[in-house]
């Protein structure tokens, strides 16, 4: 078991009104899954994943992440636990505009104690993987959509973590960029046995998962297996 | 050193910012510069002042000359040890602009009263043995240094001393260049006062001042009012004081050259702190989402303040080294300031400084935006990126 997710509450205050994002959930993640999050919008599913990435923490409830309670992390060790074991994919790529392609994906490997020449070689060979090895010194600006996804997604890799989540991968893609995306999604589960959790509103990029998970009102409400 | 690039690469990201960042903090450091050598200008006599050194002028003004043979009775007080004196020549090189400060003396007293000067160049006892000897100061040898060599034969005229031959031209051998201590410099010129004495055509046996030089400097007081008893009721009263005093009194004529400079300084350096730090914090405002997405990959929050740091200290210091630089460059080569200052100089101690005082700035301008940066949450930050 790769996560284990054990009556996860999430509350925020709105005025004199508490809104209970996330309510009572539980979900367990084998390693090499793929999970697609689908639900209405304000259903939980991008704060169940800032829970599942450190990014944000719990009202209640525990996170267990191969055996460490994520939950219980400080702010500094919730950083360590994201660089080393996480690599994060966005709707809308996040790129760092000033840096090129290889430098981008470099930045992780920053946290690293890589030399300057092992992150070079490891940021490109994470470039290669995602078919861009000759972009590797473009800026975002001089790339498309698709490519600048690809990036991120060089970037998610590039430390090889045991789990991948994105949001919305897709989501501000065309479609044939879209599935190229989620192409490479897939190969990276099923060859690389990366395990990915992704956010999704789009069927056709869930029906690429293992196991479709509907959310509604904090709380998982169906399971589907692909 | 790994961060360096990113830190460099987010500087550059809005160039235009940058240049007038870069242009307001330099300009304000080549400022300083210009100031301190200014500030030198004004104050070099007392920061060369000794404390066991007095000075006897006539009492009247310090142009009037005195009797040579006050020297004598002056020695004879208790805690003189010893008695020399110096005399304003008015020296002038080659064109009426080239004023230089030129003094005769007696030189193996002038050598035991100021112990701190040293030869940079040149020989000493060609200065003490040699009547027509003079010793150059290093700024003004680096002034004329396509012109004057050690050991080269230089004709200086004086607007005062007419010579007996009914010349104005004196010659003089260019035996050494000399500075006081290991950083100060004087801007002056030592001539021998015999060959003074024995030329002029009138003022024999006057001299402009003395210097004394005491056993202890807690008897200044005692001594100074002994020796201006001893001339009381003469034709030539003095005015006897520590050469720090007269310093400071001399430069206090024109007012408090350094506390204008300094709150002039200081009111700079405020503005350029509110500058950097406006800029500082517009750059990191723009970069909220950035910054998340630094968070989100794994950055701790001290490391991505410490950038934020790092980013303002680097404007700063390389702005103010470029100042500096400028500045220096600016007064090593003002030979048209010196002929109205001649010690204009900027010290190695200001230059430090003023790299010290940058860094400053930069941490202080970088806080408050690193204080931002260091308390974002990841999902604020990523909210204003979707």
């Amino acid at each position: 078991m790769l996560l284990q997710i054990n009556n996860l509450h999430k509350d925020f205050k709105r005025g004199k009104e508490t809104v209970h994002v996330l309510n009572d959930l539980s979900l367990d993640v084998e390693k090499g899954d793929f999970l697609a999050l689908m639900g209405p919008s304000g259903s939980g599913k991008s704060t169940l994943l800032n829970m599942i990435g450190g990014i944000d923490r719990p009202s209640s409830g525990s996170l267990i992440f191969d055996e460490v309670p994520v939950h219980d992390l400080s702010e500094k060790g919730l950083s360590q636990w994201r660089a080393d074991h996480v690599g994060f994919v966005f709707q809308m790529f996040n790129l760092m505009p000033v840096l090129n392609a290889w430098r981008n994906v470099e930045l992780p490997l920053l946290l690293t104690k890589l030399g300057s020449k092992d992150r070079k070689t490891r940021s490109l060979a994470a470039l290669d993987l995602v078919g861009l090895s000759d972009r590797a010194t473009h800026k975002p600006g001089e790339l498309s959509g698709g490519q600048e996804q690809r990036v991120g997604i060089a970037r998610a890799i590039v430390t090889d973590p045991d789990l991948l989540l994105c949001d919305e991968p897709t989501g501000d893609l065309d479609r044939k960029s879209g599935d190229e995306i989620l192409d490479l999604l897939q190969a990276l589960n099923e060859q690389q046995g990366k395990t990915i959790i992704m956010v999704t509103h789009d069927l056709r990029a869930a029906e690429r998962a293992k196991k479709v998970l509907y959310m509604e009102d904090g709380k998982i409400s169906t399971t589907r297996n692909i | 050193m790994k961060y360096l690039r990113f830190v460099m690469t987010n500087l550059k990201r809005n160039k235009t910012r940058l240049l007038f960042t870069f242009l307001s903090i330099m300009t304000a450091f080549l400022m300083f510069g210009l100031l301190s050598a200014l500030k030198i200008a004004f104050s070099a006599g007392a920061d060369i002042a000794g404390k066991d050194r007095l000075l006897t002028l006539h009492k009247v003004t310090f142009t009037q000359p005195l009797p040579i043979s006050y020297g004598r009775q002056i020695e004879n007080i208790d805690g003189v040890e010893i008695v020399s004196h110096q005399t304003w020549f008015g020296g002038i090189y080659k064109d009426p602009r080239n004023q230089l400060p030129l003094f005769p003396v007696e030189p193996e007293k002038h050598l035991q009263i100021y112990p701190e000067l040293k030869l940079l160049e040149g020989n000493l006892d060609d200065w003490v043995s040699n009547r027509q000897g003079l010793l150059v100061s290093k700024s003004l040898a680096d002034r004329f240094a396509e012109e004057w060599k050690v050991g080269d034969r230089i004709p200086i005229q004086t607007s005062i001393w007419r010579k007996k031959d009914g010349t104005n031209t004196y010659d003089f051998d260019f035996v050494g260049i000399y500075q006081l201590g290991e950083d100060l410099d004087d801007g002056g010129m030592l001539m021998n006062y015999k060959y003074f004495d024995e030329s002029r055509a009138f003022g024999g046996g006057t001299v402009g001042w003395y210097v004394l030089k005491i056993a202890n400097p807690d008897d200044s007081a005692q001594i100074a009012k002994e020796v201006d008893k001893l001339f009381e009721n003469s034709s030539a009263e003095t005015k006897t004081s520590t050469e720090e005093a007269f310093a400071k009194s001399f430069a206090g004529q024109i007012g408090d050259i350094g506390k204008i400079i300094n709150a002039v300084v200081s009111a700079v350096f405020f503005t350029m702190l509110l500058v950097v730090a406006n800029t500082m914090s517009q750059s990191i405002r723009e970069r909220t989402g950035e910054i998340g997405v630094l968070k989100t990959l794994g950055f701790s929050d001290s490391k991505v303040m410490w950038m934020v740091i790092l980013e303002a200290l680097f404007i700063t210091l390389i702005s103010a080294a470029v100042g500096l630089l400028l500045a220096k460059l600016f007064v090593d080569n003002a030979d048209s300031v010196r002929k109205y200052f001649p010690i204009f100089y900027i010290q190695q101690k200001d230059i430090v400084v003023g790299l010290i005082i940058a860094a400053v700035m930069g941490v202080i301008a970088g806080l408050m935006p690193a204080m931002q940066a260091l308390r974002l949450k990841i999902v604020d930050a990523m909210r204003k990126v979707a």
